[in-house]
């Protein structure tokens, strides 16, 4: 197994380089300059002054030295420095990353209990009017975009009701501390999380239902039935095991993507995390920052894949890994 | 009358908002909203509108301006004027101290004047005219021009020329100095903490040299990205003050309706934000002056005003704002007439050829504006291709001339030398920038006109001058002049004061109060 995971972390490091080459020319072929989006916001603009900028940014270097200097400090774990913002890029992206993890971690173990829980009710009791209530209720949320659930969770649960608070991580200027700290955090990351994870169990919910209704079709199934297994025990160890295989799969795909992709709901409720960050530097056409969070993104979608991979032969021990 | 033009009609009389003279109370916390986040707070190194908005409470300028852009003293607490008109002297104030405790010197501002003409485009454009700075004495300090320059005296305020800590910055890599991200400046307000991404907080400066200011304790900026949520935040009570354009303009009628909430126009006059199109003078039907002048006939912009800005604002006459020196509105007009846009277009003989417009991304109403005039244009028998961008890349486009007609809307800093000129001269013909002649109108006698305008004295004379160029501005038509903007702020109104000089809440809250 050890072997097993060098030889998948030597392949992501050659994949993620590649992914910055690739990024660091994407980036550039976007129309705008960083130096003329900053010189235009004093309200002027002159070429001796975008030209001091574009060398203070190394812009008026070749491409492919900027691409080697970029590539060389990447490899030394160095993602530069945002002229934009004066400060390190790596700064930059670890004052957002917890509140982001916290988000997408919460929203993808909502999406992934809550879509296993509704699966599996909506298999066992496949063609009733409770399959058809969970399904409805699962696509609603998918189908509708993000923004809107979160504006309407927002109307109801801040405006009408004033339970939950509509905006940000914490109570600004409360000051609190210990436990009350926690709690204000988690009545904040509630209508975020929901708004995010609600999305995504839809997804889950279907797969799991169309793999247990395929899984329960097959012979060992009927064979636990023969036995006199009770049918909770069938469900639980024989066809929700086996039919997790592709939701462990999705669940994958997801989680690399949740970090970079909750740009919308960190908007909507002034999360401070990476998407919107990313964003704001891609709206500022801020390349280091830009591509630094793309990095890390790419990193998180190895990381994640790899851990799927693993978890893999959790869920079915008959799964050796190639060495 | 429409709801919505009396709201524009009672902000523009500032009625809203009446300032009482009240005794000012101390003590309180003020939640304001910034949107969007600044990327810095250093003013001498960004000069986007947000970070002026938060750090025009931390840093000072030597002067501030009243709502009739008259000078006041700040960190100058008098200045004086040669009869030549090239020598200014400005006597600082005494006992004036940096948040660090340092005492603020004429070396600060010899210093800071050197540092901005690297790092601050307007400056280092105002500064053009300056031959040299000295400092006699640690309080005081002489500016020699090299001629005459008429709007010297409106470019001291904190956003044009922000005063910086000589010795925090001196012999330093500017850019990479700690205290861009922990500014120290004389203001009313330090720095105090910023959670990327949630809030800026601002505290109280003890030592202020205005006895008894600041009034508040604390203000927190708070971060909220989507203009939704920040009429939300208002409407639950987490903040109280929605700086000008913090909210769609669709929801200003709706907030400025709730309990304790007053409205005013005010603060922008320093400013003066003129929206107009820019029309690419070189190339295609728009080169053919007939076809500007229908641009301009063809576009309902009373409808732009009343419908798509809710009433706020106010149609522009020309290239100047009604709120700036030397305006005047003794030009050729141009009023709704779809009619004469058509008889128009057709002398100059434009067959439908596709003209490419490219909306401001600048939000929801920018973009329904974008649509309503490529509407009206449409009605006219032109031919219209909506080019979708966002900011930069739209930037870039205009100021690589790759356009027919853009959406902007540009400051006025008071004075036609300081913020109008630079958009119709033909030295500032410069391809790969913005926010300048991107037009390429060419026109010797304008040139002539605002380069006399800006060295003549005395003030009737430079009336004279600016009243002709408007007249041949208006005539020439070298961009749509649109509308002038209107960015209403919305407080509570226990919120007093916090608006009182022509630079607004980009000036720093030091006279705000809270009446508990």
């Amino acid at each position: 197994m050890l072997s097993f995971v060098a030889q998948r972390v030597l392949k992501g490091v050659i994949v993620l380089l590649a992914i910055v080459v690739l990024n660091f020319f994407l980036i550039r072929l976007a129309p705008g300059d960083p130096a003329v989006v900053m010189a235009g916001e004093a309200g002027a603009s002159d070429q001796v002054f975008v030209k001091q900028l574009r060398e203070k940014f190394g812009l008026d270097k070749p491409l492919p030295e900027q691409l080697f200097i970029y590539v060389k400090g990447v490899v030394s774990l160095d993602l530069g420095f945002s002229f934009r913002q004066q400060a390190p890029v790596a700064k930059l992206i670890g004052e957002r990353l917890p509140a982001t993890l916290l988000l997408t971690l919460t929203a993808f173990a909502i999406s992934l209990m809550l879509g296993i829980l509704f699966g599996t009710f909506a298999a066992r009791f496949a063609g009733t009017f409770l399959d058809t209530g969970i399904t409805v209720f699962a696509l609603i949320f998918y189908a509708m975009p993000i923004f809107w659930v979160a504006l309407m969770g927002i109307l109801l649960f801040s405006v009408t009701f004033d339970w939950l608070p509509s905006f940000g991580y914490e109570t600004v200027g409360a000051n609190l501390t210990g436990l009350a700290h926690a709690v204000d955090v988690a009545k904040h990351l509630i209508m975020p999380a929901m708004t995010l994870g609600l999305f995504f169990m839809a997804t889950y919910t279907r797969m799991t239902r169309a793999s247990m209704l395929e899984v329960k079709r097959l012979d060992f199934v009927k064979t636990a039935r023969a036995k006199g297994l009770s049918d909770a025990v069938i469900q639980r160890r024989h066809v929700l095991r086996n039919a997790l295989l592709p939701v462990v799969t999705l669940a994958g795909v997801h989680s690399g993507t949740l970090i970079g992709g909750a740009v919308i709901t960190e908007t909507v409720f002034a999360w401070p995390g990476i998407g919107r960050l990313m964003y704001d530097a891609l709206l500022q056409r801020d390349y280091n920052l830009l591509l630094g969070v793309f990095v890390i993104c790419s990193a998180m979608v190895l990381i994640f894949n790899l851990i799927t991979d693993l978890v893999y032969r959790l869920v079915d021990p008959r799964i050796e890994f190639a060495s | 009358m429409p709801k919505r033009v009396l709201l524009g009609l009672l902000l523009a009389c500032g009625l809203t908002a009446p300032v009482l003279a009240q005794e000012p109370k101390t003590g309180g916390v003020i939640n304001a909203v910034i949107q969007p986040e600044p990327p810095g707070l250093m003013l001498a190194l960004v000069q986007n509108g947000p970070t002026q908005m938060v750090s025009g409470n931390i840093f000072e300028g030597l002067l501030r301006y009243s709502p009739k852009l008259e000078p006041l003293p700040e960190l100058a607490e008098s200045w004086s004027v040669s009869e030549d008109a090239k020598t200014y002297t400005f006597k600082l104030r005494k006992g004036v101290t940096w948040h660090d405790g340092k005492p603020f010197t004429a070396a600060d501002v010899l210093f800071s004047i050197e540092m901005l003409k690297q790092t601050h485009a307007r400056a280092r454009t105002n500064l053009a005219q300056v031959d040299k700075v000295e400092a006699p004495d640690d309080y005081t300090v002489v500016f020699t021009l090299k001629q005459p320059f008429g709007p010297f005296l409106g470019i001291f305020e904190v956003g044009s020329m922000p005063m910086v800590p000589k010795h925090l910055y001196g012999g330093t890599d500017w850019k990479t100095n700690p205290y861009n991200n922990a500014p120290v400046g004389t203001g009313p307000f330090m720095f105090k903490e910023w959670q990327k991404g949630s809030f800026i907080r601002l505290v109280k400066n003890p030592n202020y040299y205005e006895k008894g200011k600041p009034y508040l304790d604390e203000i927190y900026w708070q971060i909220i990205p989507d203009a939704a949520a920040r009429s939300v935040a208002y409407e639950t009570g987490k903040v109280d003050v929605l700086p000008g354009g913090s909210v769609e303009n669709f929801d200003v009628p709706r907030l400025s309706k709730l309990k304790d909430t007053c409205v005013t126009g005010a603060g922008w006059e320093f400013f003066s934000p003129l929206a107009w199109l820019w029309l690419n003078n070189r190339q295609g039907p728009l080169a053919d002056k007939r076809v500007r002048q229908a641009i301009m006939y063809a576009i309902d912009r009373d409808f732009a005003k009343d419908v798509i800005w809710n009433g706020l604002g106010k149609v522009a006459t020309g290239p100047s704002a009604s709120t700036i020196k030397y305006y005047t509105d003794d030009v050729k007009k141009y009023p709704y007439d779809p009619a004469k846009a058509k008889a128009l277009l057709k002398e100059a003989g434009y067959k439908g050829e596709k003209i490419r417009l490219l909306p401001l991304a600048y939000g929801e109403t920018w973009q329904r504006w974008g649509e309503a005039v490529k509407q009206n244009l449409q009605d006219v028998g032109m031919t219209i291709e909506t080019i979708a961008t966002d900011v930069a890349g739209g930037n870039q486009k205009i100021g690589d001339w790759d356009y027919d007609i853009a959406f902007t809307y540009l400051y006025q800093y008071g004075d036609p030398a300081l913020g109008v000129g630079r958009n119709y001269i033909s030295s500032n013909i410069a391809k790969g920038q913005m926010f300048n002649n991107v037009e390429g109108y060419s026109n010797p006698e304008i040139d002539k006109l605002f380069a006399d305008g800006a060295i003549a004295t005395p003030d009737s004379k430079r009336k004279e001058i600016y009243d002709k160029a408007q007249k041949i501005l208006v005539e020439d038509v070298p961009v749509a002049w649109m509308l002038e903007l209107q960015f209403p702020t919305i407080t509570r109104c226990k919120v007093k004061n916090l608006i009182t000089t022509g630079i607004g809440v980009n000036d720093g809250f030091k006279d705000a109060w809270l009446d508990k």
